[in-house]
């Protein structure tokens, strides 16, 4: 007990260092991805055609290409293509990229539970389609996906570790680091296990607080 | 329109696949190699060996050696090697190996009255070496071993047959890379978490924002070809290994800022063995053959090296 301990306290800016990365990379994706994704389900019910295709051919690519691709397209081919982004930065844009396709689809069936007569009675009243979206439409499908948008963003949570793989040291690096100090890599992995339950504990609260609020009678 | 739809998502689609493709193809071995003097090495990926004279030896005389009597009765001879370092221990895509490390341990086989062909290559990860050793699961190891005392403790070490040194790998055309001390505001890359990286950051030789670091060296290397970083460091025999694989771009900057010497790990009590394969190292360093194994495998990055002196205990 007392070595596991010491694996922690040990080494405890490393994994300060490693989880603080996690914390960046998650609230900027986080943040990204809910505006891109809800920008993208608006093109995918919008009444233009071209925005429709567009939405719909961004979703299937990104979301059928595994997240690695992504980053190793943006790290390795990226720089031949002259894409001079950093490691950081290039984290962020792949997390995004992949993540939005993901809420797009979440935000777009909240949407569909939004009985068409409310899209019907805001144009009647002539609003614009950006008012009739934003106004009407989107916050009541925000109501019903909380659950179904937490588990999209708790999965990108545990994506940023791909992160490790691609000059970004975050969590996912800190077992690599460990090994080479010779410490104990069971004690490690727990330790880092511990650390995203942590860390996804106020993702589950916000769930929780966010249903209370907006839930309503049906 | 919906058929044309469809055809529109599968072109696209498969241009992505085509980019991404490109992103895993970005490695080093990809770019094509420098032409006739080593063609083959060139693309990295087939391997040549140096040709030097590794005949089995006819008759071998040396006794006491629990080791070679299990070679002698099994006749054949287990070698544990690394598999992914290009002209040090590598394994190209056919299955042949080949490099600086695999010719050594070849030699020393042919010292034992191997052949080639009853070798038997076994990859063991840094981490279990010493389990390997002791528990006899090979007979000696080659690759990139560093000689130390810790070590000392659980195995025994003929050599060193290289001395190695934490250097710099640079493209060919930056002459602002001279040394250790002008890493100042240049990109450095190497493997996570590794000793060499540690050694950047703790002498503070460039600033830590400037570090970046991938699980292989191949990646690193891929970065400094497309200029993301400026340098990659580590031993010099590895960097030696890239840069051999591509000559025409890359060069090592041949400043040494640490000592690593290589040894061949044996079992801790084989101290018969241990004789006969210095012995062997001390053969073939005199008559050359160690040098003609430099030349034609790290020496095709075009920096010599020189025979280190034996550390007998």
């Amino acid at each position: 007990m007392n070595t596991f301990l010491h694996t922690l306290t040990d080494n405890g800016e490393l994994f300060w260092r490693g989880f603080k990365t996690t914390i960046e990379l998650f609230l900027i994706s986080a943040i990204g991805s809910l505006v891109l994704g809800t920008l993208l389900a608006a093109a995918r019910v919008s009444p233009v055609p071209i925005l429709r295709a567009v939405g719909m051919t961004y979703v299937q690519v990104l979301r059928n290409t595994p997240l690695t691709l992504i980053f190793a397209f943006l790290v390795f081919a990226g720089p031949k293509l002259d894409i001079g982004l950093e490691y950081f930065p290039s984290a962020c844009v792949a997390l995004i990229a992949y993540t939005s396709a993901f809420i797009c689809e979440v935000v777009r069936a909240g949407v569909n539970t939004v009985s068409p007569g409310q899209a019907e009675a805001a144009r009647a009243l002539g609003m614009t389609f950006p008012q009739v979206t934003g106004q009407i439409v989107l916050p009541q499908a925000f109501r019903s996906i909380v659950p179904p948008l937490m588990s999209v963003l708790i999965a990108m949570l545990k994506n940023t570790t791909i992160a490790a793989g691609f000059s970004v040291v975050e969590a996912g690096a800190i077992p690599q680091y460990m090994s080479e100090r010779g410490e104990n890599q069971f004690a490690t992995l727990i330790w880092i296990v511990i650390g995203f339950l942590l860390l996804i504990a106020p993702l589950v609260t916000l769930q929780r607080t966010l249903e209370r609020k907006w839930g309503v009678a049906r | 329109m919906r058929v044309q739809r469809l055809a529109a998502v599968a072109a696209i689609a498969t241009l992505g696949f085509g980019l991404a493709a490109c992103g895993k193809s970005g490695t080093p071995t990809a770019t094509p190699g420098n032409g006739a003097s080593s063609g083959a090495a060139g693309t990295g990926d087939q391997c040549v060996s140096s040709g030097a004279n590794l005949t089995p030896a006819g008759n071998v005389s040396l006794t006491g050696s629990p080791t070679y009597d299990k070679v002698k009765s099994g006749g054949k001879v287990v070698v544990g090697v690394k598999a992914d370092q290009p002209n040090l221990g590598y394994k190209d895509a056919s299955g042949n190996r080949c490099g600086f490390d695999i010719e050594i341990a070849q030699l020393v086989a042919a010292k034992l009255g191997v052949a080639k062909d009853k070798i038997e290559y076994k990859e063991i990860p840094s981490a279990n070496r010493e389990t390997a050793i002791k528990g006899g699961e090979i007979d000696y190891y080659v690759g990139t071993y560093s000689i130390t005392d810790k070590r000392k403790a659980d195995v025994a070490f003929a050599g060193p047959y290289f001395i190695a040194g934490q250097d710099l790998l640079v493209r060919k055309d930056d002459s602002s890379i001279t040394g250790p001390d002008s890493l100042k505001g240049k990109k450095v890359c190497s493997a996570s978490g590794s000793t060499p990286l540690q050694r950047v950051r703790d002498k503070k030789l460039t600033e830590d924002a400037n570090i970046s670091e991938f699980k292989t060296y191949s990646e690193c290397v891929s970065q400094l070809l497309d200029k993301r970083v400026d340098a990659v460091t580590t031993d010099d025999a590895i960097l030696k290994g890239y840069a051999a694989q591509n000559p025409s771009k890359l060069k090592v900057v041949g400043k040494p800022f640490s000592e690593e010497k290589y040894g061949i790990g044996l079992a801790h009590d084989d101290k018969a063995l241990r004789d006969f394969v210095n012995d062997a190292l001390a053969a073939a360093e005199k008559d050359g053959v160690w040098q003609k194994i430099y030349d034609g495998t790290l020496g095709k990055s075009g920096s010599s090296a020189t025979v280190p002196p034996l550390e007998r205990y």
